[in-house]
């Protein structure tokens, strides 16, 4: 079974996905067989990564042994669909499996009034399938498939309560923001196979001549993953869609969210690694987009009074800083001594932070949707003294601020503390910026706990009650996560975080098929 | 099972910020059990004094979310503004910043900067 781990980690949700319409009706049912199906998934991601980093890169071609079968007509480039999968994947999908299963033990109480639920849950499902597509496959044109499914599943999610106009309104601007970035990623894709006449990631890349055709479909794949990851000034889809979305769906919206982030790492690092001088020039670019859109996003958020909105203003904020992390471990790549320096840890920092920041905003983002659940509105303005209504919600969102404001012993703190000290090498200006961002994401986590949590206890919740225990459970589940991922961060980084930096950085072995070519 | 992260200029070890924090919790705790021991709860100790007016309700007299921070966010009133205006919440000035960076992005790589 473990060398069809690839194709049973994107099989076994689509898998779950068309069972689940089955389930009409009987919402328990589904939601029970959501929670069965993504939590097996959950145990398949981790053999996977044990088996990615005990004996290297995984290479499963669908139909063949191995990728260089050569036809009778002796043509030998590959032609087959492959999953290529390093430990920069594994680590993806260990995330995108993580929070579907979180994801679906919140809504099996937060959705539960809702109608319809065999098609949430088979979305979300699908939602799944889409972003472990995306990040195990090795082929450019899988790559835009992927996107899409989880693009139109996204979007059907996010319009999922459609008997709110303003879901319908976000449902339909993120397809369409999905829909112009994956078109001009099969331009880019387009482009590639005019001209090497192939769609395989390794091949290409080998192959790739750096010409000005090629600059072109690297500068629209660049742009339209910057736009799905949220960077600014292409973020305005993200504050629409998260607040918008149920709280549950949340988790595996983020992680579709930086599935595109490492589709933008791939590019950057795999596709265009051989090239030297203009590599530096992507880094930058990487570097300046991240320091803008960790500035912007948290000065928008500071003002918001919608506690998702702010939320998923934080959610732009915070990419700012894998996008520096990542960005100036690119910058360096081909300086050896630079990169040893400082380069591998900052993107291990930027890498790290994308796996911190996924638990802590989903859990931000679930005590959000449990206020909600609980008063029926998202305005702060009209809380208060919540605290003592929802004691476990409040230290769960104490938990979860404390961590995305980076501070200690929280995961958040170790992350950004590799990343301050690493871009403080490259440009001691990125490092205030991402200071300054740090203590502007405290300042505004503050003013949501004084205004919903803390204060007297106002006489309109006097009935209210902490939320229920499945959603209770998934806020713990994340909020151990935060505790623990801050207590060991040495482990996390040696066992998970630098085995997929390397992968990056040793593009060789990918452009090789793991040694096969 | 090392708690040590080391990092390119230094290490951090978060079991040495545990200590301390339960340390602080201590000193703080100590600070609290010296307090005066006739406070009561649930008696007029805890209704605030207003010169003998009657107490409005909590909800008008609580601080909210909107009024927190004014002064910095009226100190950036520029700023803001401009922020404001070019988060239009218009799908097509969504897709035109896409073509925007887009053009530019491209334009860098090719050589154009």
């Amino acid at each position: 079974m473990i060398e069809h781990l690839p194709a049973l980690m994107v099989a076994l949700p689509l898998f779950g996905a068309f069972i689940a319409p089955l389930f009409k009706k009987h919402y328990k049912g589904v939601s029970i067989w959501a929670i069965f199906i993504t939590g097996i998934s959950v145990v398949l991601s981790l053999l996977l990564m044990k088996e990615v980093v005990t004996n290297g890169i995984i290479m499963y071609v669908f139909g063949a042994d191995k990728p260089t079968l050569v036809l009778p007509s002796g043509y030998a480039v590959p032609i087959r669909i492959m999953f290529e999968v390093d430990a920069m994947g594994a680590f993806m999908a260990i995330s995108a499996t993580l929070m579907s299963f979180v994801g679906a033990i919140y809504s099996y109480s937060h959705v539960k009034k809702d109608t319809g639920l065999e098609k949430y849950y088979a979305l979300l499902m699908l939602l799944e399938a889409g972003i472990l597509g995306m990040v195990l496959t090795g082929d450019l044109f899988n790559l835009f498939v992927f996107l899409e499914i989880a693009g139109i599943a996204g979007s059907a999610l996010v319009g999922f309560r459609n008997y709110r106009g303003e879901a319908s309104e976000a449902g339909i601007k993120y397809l369409m923001v999905s829909s112009v970035a994956s078109l001009m990623v099969l331009f880019a894709v387009g482009i590639f196979y005019g001209q090497y006449g192939n769609l395989n990631l390794a091949y290409i890349a080998k192959n790739v001549s750096f010409n000005m055709v090629d600059m072109i479909a690297l500068g629209l794949l660049f742009a339209s993953f910057a736009m799905k990851c949220g960077a600014v000034p292409m973020h305005y889809w993200v504050p629409d869609a998260y607040t918008e979305v149920p709280a549950g769906i949340n988790p595996p919206l983020l992680v579709a969210t930086y599935a595109s982030l490492y589709a933008l790492f791939r590019v950057s690092f795999t596709l265009f690694a051989n090239v030297v001088i203009d590599l530096a020039r992507v880094g930058w670019i990487m570097s300046i987009l991240g320091v803008l859109t960790m500035f912007i996003g948290v000065t928008m958020a500071l003002i918001q009074k919608d506690v998702k909105r702010l939320m998923s203003y934080h959610a732009i904020s915070q990419t700012g800083y894998m996008l520096l992390g990542v960005g100036v471990g690119l910058t360096v790549l081909h300086d050896p001594s630079k990169l040893a320096e400082f380069g591998r840890d900052a993107m291990a920092g930027g890498v790290f932070h994308i796996i911190n920041h996924i638990i802590y905003k989903s859990l931000l983002l679930m005590t959000a949707g449990a206020l909600f659940y609980v008063t029926g509105t998202r305005n702060l303005n009209e809380m208060g003294g919540l605290a003592r209504k929802m004691p476990i919600t409040t230290i769960s969102f104490m938990v979860g601020a404390a961590a995305i404001s980076g501070l200690p012993p929280f995961n958040g703190f170790a992350s950004k503390f590799l990343i301050y000290e690493t871009s403080y090498r490259l440009n001691p200006l990125l490092t205030v910026f991402a200071m300054v961002t740090s203590v502007l994401t405290l300042a505004s986590f503050v003013k949501v706990f004084a205004s919903a949590f803390l204060g007297p206890p106002l006489e309109k919740f006097e009935n209210k009650r902490e939320v229920p225990k499945p959603m209770i459970v998934a806020m713990l589940i994340l909020a151990a996560l935060c505790i623990l991922f801050g207590l060991f961060p040495n482990v996390v980084l040696d066992k998970l975080v630098y085995p997929a930096v390397d992968a990056l950085i040793n593009f060789a072995q990918y452009h090789s098929w793991g040694g096969l070519a | 099972m090392s708690f040590t992260l080391t990092t390119p200029s230094g290490f951090w070890n978060p079991l040495f910020w545990v200590i301390f924090l339960a340390l602080f919790g201590l000193i703080a705790y100590l600070i609290y059990s010296r307090g005066n021991p006739s406070y009561k709860k649930e008696s007029d100790q805890v209704r605030p004094y207003l010169s003998g007016n009657i107490e409005p309700a909590k909800e008008k007299v609580q601080v909210k979310a909107g009024d927190i921070y004014w002064g910095f966010i009226e100190a950036l009133k520029g700023y803001y503004k401009i922020l404001e205006a070019i988060h239009t919440g218009d799908i097509r000035d969504y897709i035109l910043w896409y073509l925007g960076v887009g053009a530019i992005v491209t334009f860098i790589l090719i050589g154009g900067v």
